[in-house]
């Protein structure tokens, strides 16, 4: 046991798991202020201390980037804030942010000890309040970096995968590039996820610690447009390129009706929101036109994500519309739970159809079928199967298609011997390389559509790789570490 | 930031602009378009490249106050900065050899036909130009055009100059002529492009046109600019813009650009209250 913890297991244990501060359901609905403002340090230091301490603490196995949990929960006992945001930064360049976004119940939490009789440790809510209380109390201090190297890596893509990987490289002691296509940072941050679950300051200011890092990023740059990877090499004079481009290009359903006014992908939806701010229309110039009653298709986060938004844009009725139960929706569960609570109506085993039209070419209502379970398909989940004759349509003005993205497709097509898989995700070996010497990847570019923590271990991954190819390159030896890598460990496809 | 670093009036409504953006000038090719924002609160829209410096890293653009984001562009004066500038974006424009080629152009739609056009002529074909608009002041590059083209015609709804009527009458003799127009390349307002491609459609010759649908990232993510091509589902950013005109769903995608008109309504007048840009049309200096 650690000395800074006085109570034994037994009175730990006797610790109710702390709640964050969450805005009431109802207000929040009308609002795009963050849902919750975490733990306070009242409470921070109680659920610190409900941590065991465990010999063999596997929480930290179950955290996809390997943050010493432990350590960073004991410094914050030991009131060392400070202390505790570097320990996690070690492993974790964006701390603010995971301790927003991340799955901590399907992670860390999941197999906390505590977990097993209790309530898990709230190692999410720790993780987002060290961070916090470092920057409310401007106790960040930058890394020590002492190395330097010559080399320069290009990273294109600032997303999760994208800045991670530049941290680490910079870091290292690289002169790291960071291009970006849009014209702010942050990927699937900035655009995809919502303000009222992760306000633009603390994207904006983990960007900040990032540059502070050395880092240089060039927005409204779009690699295989504005410069080719080929290019990068070959002109720019960069040594080893990390791809980070995510999995933006939106799927649709492919039903009839789908160019009418009014339907729209999530993609685009909440990009005109988050990243075009529309909802602070005509402050700012883009439009969005939400309807009295709008459905979204789907039942992942960025689903939850999309319904939430249209409650605060206005909607009376917003419909989430899923072909399965909810037992079998991918999204988390905190963010069903809170789309729940702010008034968003499930409606489940229901697939859509067609799309209706008014006389003017706007969504009128959707066309729908009724659905019931079968066997498992391979996904593992229960196939949905229509119930003849159950079609109803639901009136709608606004319909919001969140069934899918897949990964944009103009790095793959400008760069000559780059792999891909049919799903269009770059194929890459454990170590996150490509079939190219010199460009790695990770995230949903070679995913498909996973989490943003995933998407940090790429990066992760990714910047040691680099670190390990530069270093031979330097070191004069002549190795492909892509062929290499494969001839140890078979090629293994994305 | 983006610098203009030059401007020039070509008819009330409609200027040029040269933008110092070094990397886009360097890989723009005819066909290719920017996402520009004007300012941080703004909104992104595509706008056509129209030419292209590499020696002093700039692009051109000519561009009609229409809305809300080309009326706060007319304010912008040499020096100004344009908050965001991304690109070159979409396919470039195939050049191939096909003969005697027709290029038409309605309205500002000339200035992106122009670079295309050059382009054509440049790879073998003759080039017969036909420039259409309401009326005569809004009639462009007559002289640039005509400085390559084999024939050039004018054609004016108002008949203030050149032909009185619509650009498809001057195309409709073009294709009864001896001249054998094997292509031709149409940019301009839909319901022309939509003209233009019925009227080819009944002389089975082959007609490009280059799609200007809404867009928020120009790069194939929104996909708020999806068009019917074919029966199937295209991007304008990133399968477009031109596509074989024969094949395009013109009316669903009028209808779709639609969307917003009641509230670029609203925002035009916010913005006139917010930052004395004009509403009215010809307010721009």
């Amino acid at each position: 046991m650690s000395a800074v913890n006085p109570l034994k297991p037994s009175e730990r244990m006797k610790i109710p798991r702390q709640e964050s501060i969450e805005q009431e359901a109802k207000k929040r609905a009308q609002n795009f202020l963050e849902v919750s403002s975490g733990l306070d340090l009242e409470r921070a230091l109680l659920e610190a201390a409900r941590c065991l301490e465990c010999k063999n603490p596997v929480c930290i196995e179950g955290c996809p980037v390997s943050i010493d949990i432990r350590s960073f929960i004991q410094l914050l006992m030991a009131k060392d804030y400070a202390g505790a945001v570097n320990k996690i930064r070690e492993a974790n360049y964006l701390p603010a942010i995971c301790g927003r976004v991340c799955p901590q119940e399907s992670q860390c939490e999941a197999v906390c000890t505590l977990g097993k009789k209790l309530n898990p440790v709230a190692i999410g809510k720790l993780e987002r309040f060290a961070a916090d209380y470092e920057m409310q109390r401007n106790l960040f201090q930058p890394p020590v970096i002492t190395e330097h190297h010559e080399q320069k890596i290009a990273i294109v893509g600032s997303g999760p995968a994208g800045l991670t990987c530049a941290a680490e490289l910079a870091k290292l002691g690289y002169k790291v590039t960071v291009f970006e296509a849009l014209h702010a940072v942050g990927g699937v941050l900035r655009y995809g996820i919502p303000e009222f679950r992760l306000p633009r300051e603390i994207l904006d200011m983990e960007t900040e610690r990032i540059k502070a890092l050395g880092v240089e990023i060039y927005t409204n740059f779009v690699i295989g447009r504005t410069a080719t990877i080929d290019e990068l090499f070959d002109e720019w004079g960069f040594s080893a390129v990390f791809l980070g481009t995510g999995a933006g290009t939106p799927t649709f359903m492919g039903i009839p009706g789908e160019s009418l006014s009014g339907v729209y992908s999530a993609n685009e939806f909440l990009t005109r929101v988050n990243l075009m701010k529309a909802y602070k229309f005509p402050d700012f110039d883009t439009p969005i036109k939400i309807g009295e009653s709008v459905a979204v298709i789907g039942g992942g986060n960025t689903a939850m994500d999309a319904v939430r938004t249209s409650l605060r844009l206005g909607a009376k009725h917003a419909y989430l519309i899923y072909r399965r139960s909810r037992q079998e929706m991918p999204a988390r569960e905190e963010e069903i739970h809170h789309a729940e609570q702010e008034g968003v109506e499930f409606v489940l085993l229901t697939n859509p159809i067609r799309i209706l039209a008014d006389s003017n070419n706007w969504v009128s209502g959707i066309e729908c079928q009724r659905m019931e379970l079968g066997e498992p398909d391979e996904s593992g989940r229960r196939k949905p199967i229509a119930i003849k004759g159950s079609e109803y349509v639901i009136p709608v003005q606004t319909l919001i298609e969140a069934i899918g993205q897949k990964p944009n497709p103009i790095i793959q097509a400008t760069t000559p011997g780059l792999e891909t898989s049919k799903r269009g995700t770059v194929v890459i070996n454990d170590f996150q390389g490509t079939s190219r010497e010199g460009i790695f990847a990770g995230g949903d570019l070679t995913r498909g559509g996973a989490t943003v923590i995933l998407a940090m271990r790429d990066g992760k991954i990714a910047s040691s790789a680099i670190h390990e190819y530069l270093t031979a390159k330097r070191n004069g030896k002549s190795h492909r570490l892509a062929e290499k890598l494969n001839a140890e460990t078979g090629f293994k496809a994305g | 930031m983006f610098q203009i670093v030059e401007k020039e009036v070509l008819a009330p409504t409609l200027a040029k602009y040269v933008i110092k953006a070094p990397f886009i000038a360097r890989k723009r090719k005819p066909g290719n378009f920017v996402i520009i924002r004007v300012i941080d609160t703004g909104e992104r829209i595509p706008l056509t490249i129209v030419d292209g410096d590499v020696k002093n890293g700039t692009i051109t653009l000519i561009v009609q106050a229409i809305g809300k984001t080309t009326k706060l562009l007319a304010t912008k004066e040499v020096g100004d900065e344009i908050t965001d500038v991304v690109g070159p974006l979409g396919n470039p424009t195939p050049i191939e050899h096909h003969g005697a080629v027709a290029c038409v152009g309605g309205g500002v739609g000339t200035a992106e036909l122009f670079p295309i056009a050059r382009a054509l002529k440049d790879a073998g074909n003759s080039i017969y130009s036909i420039i259409g608009a309401r009326t005569k002041e809004l009639i462009i590059l007559e002289r640039e055009i005509g400085e390559f083209s084999d024939g050039t015609y004018i054609t004016t709804d108002d008949g203030s100059y050149g032909r009185k009527g619509f650009v498809t009458d001057q195309l409709k003799d073009l294709l009864d002529s001896k001249l054998n127009i094997k292509a031709v390349y149409a940019i301009g307002p839909l319901p022309m492009m939509k003209a233009v491609s019925n009227l080819t459609k009944t002389y089975g010759t082959k007609t490009y046109v280059s799609l200007n649908a809404i867009m928020v990232d120009g790069t194939g993510m929104c996909g708020g600019c999806r068009v019917t091509v074919g029966g199937q589902m295209k991007f304008a950013c990133v399968d477009g813009p031109e596509f074989d005109a024969h094949l395009v769903d013109f009316d669903e995608l009028i209808m779709r650009n639609r969307s917003y008109i009641d509230l670029e309504k609203i925002s035009e007048e916010h913005n006139c209250k917010l930052r004395g840009v004009e509403v009215a049309e010809g307010g721009v200096k």
